[in-house]
């Protein structure tokens, strides 16, 4: 199936930030090897050098490493994995926190909500 | 920097009517490049040129630093935009044909994507969709080991939920290093399979971006964009 893609933002950041959410929620483990570039690609219908220039974005922000051999794997190193996922849920809240004030709603009735749905679910 | 194809000042003009005006071009290798426009813009004429059919009225066209010839044919791999297959011929006997004539066509590349994309090799070329008939002449034409590929609107029948599968089944299989150039009028389809874009109005280049950078710089996409442009 292929991936989807919000039609208002470049294809490649999309891409890093899919593949961030697949290895903070463990379909890729740390130390995992990773799909090459063209099996990627052809997963998410995109061309194969966006696909490499997304590897390139997560190799040099440390999510990923090239092994001399066998491809790339996730790092191993479980600081770089949680800051990532920190940040990214980080940004995650700050844009529903912005959306709710646009809304007229404050951070401590975003609060209030979460905690009332929470229970819900 | 190592192109391609390169148009230098190249011109086409039918009679009175001037297709191509002075375009200059230079198409890097190893990229997928869409080449945009409405109708009658010189898209195809373009494809032509580059594909030895037709001779520059002015200026000139090179493929891989040569004119059009039979060495370059050798390189280019091209798909009309409209058939030209004998629909009475079986599937297999289309390939055999293609086998042939081509010396860089590779039977086992066709025979995998044939069956990836479910197309039975005993059928009649007539006994299938357009859409089918489509995807046969794609496959044929990119099972070539060709260093570039001209593409006059493929899978412009094939039905919108197959053509994510079938255009992704063919960037991953198209000979490594070789340049794709395809014509379209479906960007909503074809855009995040692009490298760059081209856009040629009234015989020009009007615009040569990225379709990142489009998305950047504009907040929407080219399909978008390009409605937008070219708005009646």
């Amino acid at each position: 199936m292929a991936w989807d893609f919000a039609a208002d933002k470049p294809i490649y950041p999309q891409i890093v930030e899919r593949i961030k959410q697949d290895i903070f929620r463990g379909h890729y483990k740390a130390g995992d090897k990773l799909p090459s570039v063209r099996e990627l690609a052809l997963e998410a219908a995109v061309n194969p050098n966006t696909m490499q220039r997304a590897f390139a974005h997560l190799e040099e922000e440390g999510f990923i490493e090239t092994q001399r051999n066998s491809g790339r794997t996730v790092t191993t190193n479980q600081d770089v994995l949680d800051a990532g996922k920190k940040e990214m849920a980080e940004a995650l809240t700050l844009e529903y926190l912005e959306k709710m004030k646009s809304m007229g709603s404050d951070a401590a009735d975003a609060a209030r909500l979460i905690e009332k749905l929470r229970k819900e679910i | 920097m190592d192109y391609i194809l390169e148009c230098l000042s190249l011109t086409k003009k039918y009679s009175t009517v001037t297709a191509l005006d002075k375009i200059n071009l230079s198409i890097p290798k190893g990229k997928i490049i869409g080449l945009l426009g409405p109708n009658g813009s010189g898209k195809t004429t373009l494809i032509k040129l580059a594909s030895g059919l037709l001779v520059p009225t002015a200026g000139e066209i090179l493929v891989n630093n040569m004119k059009p010839c039979v060495a370059t044919k050798k390189l280019v791999s091209y798909l009309p935009d409209n058939t030209y297959l004998r629909i009475n011929l079986k599937v297999r006997d289309v390939l055999e044909y293609f086998n042939d004539f081509y010396a860089d066509f590779n039977m086992d590349k066709a025979r995998e994507m044939l069956k990836s994309l479910d197309i039975d090799e005993k059928r009649r070329l007539k006994e299938l969709s357009k859409g089918g008939r489509e995807k046969v002449q794609l496959i044929l034409v990119m099972s070539r080991e060709a260093k570039l590929y001209m593409l006059d609107e493929p899978i412009a029948g094939v039905d919108p939920a197959a053509r994510d599968y079938i255009l992704s089944t063919v960037v991953s299989n198209y000979s490594e290093g070789a340049t794709v150039i395809l014509s379209t009028h479906l960007l909503y389809d074809i855009e995040k399979f692009l490298d760059e874009f081209i856009i040629i109005k009234d015989g020009k280049i009007a615009m040569q971006s990225t379709v990142d950078e489009v998305r950047e710089e504009h907040g929407k996409s080219l399909d978008l964009l390009f409605r937008e442009v070219f708005k009646c």
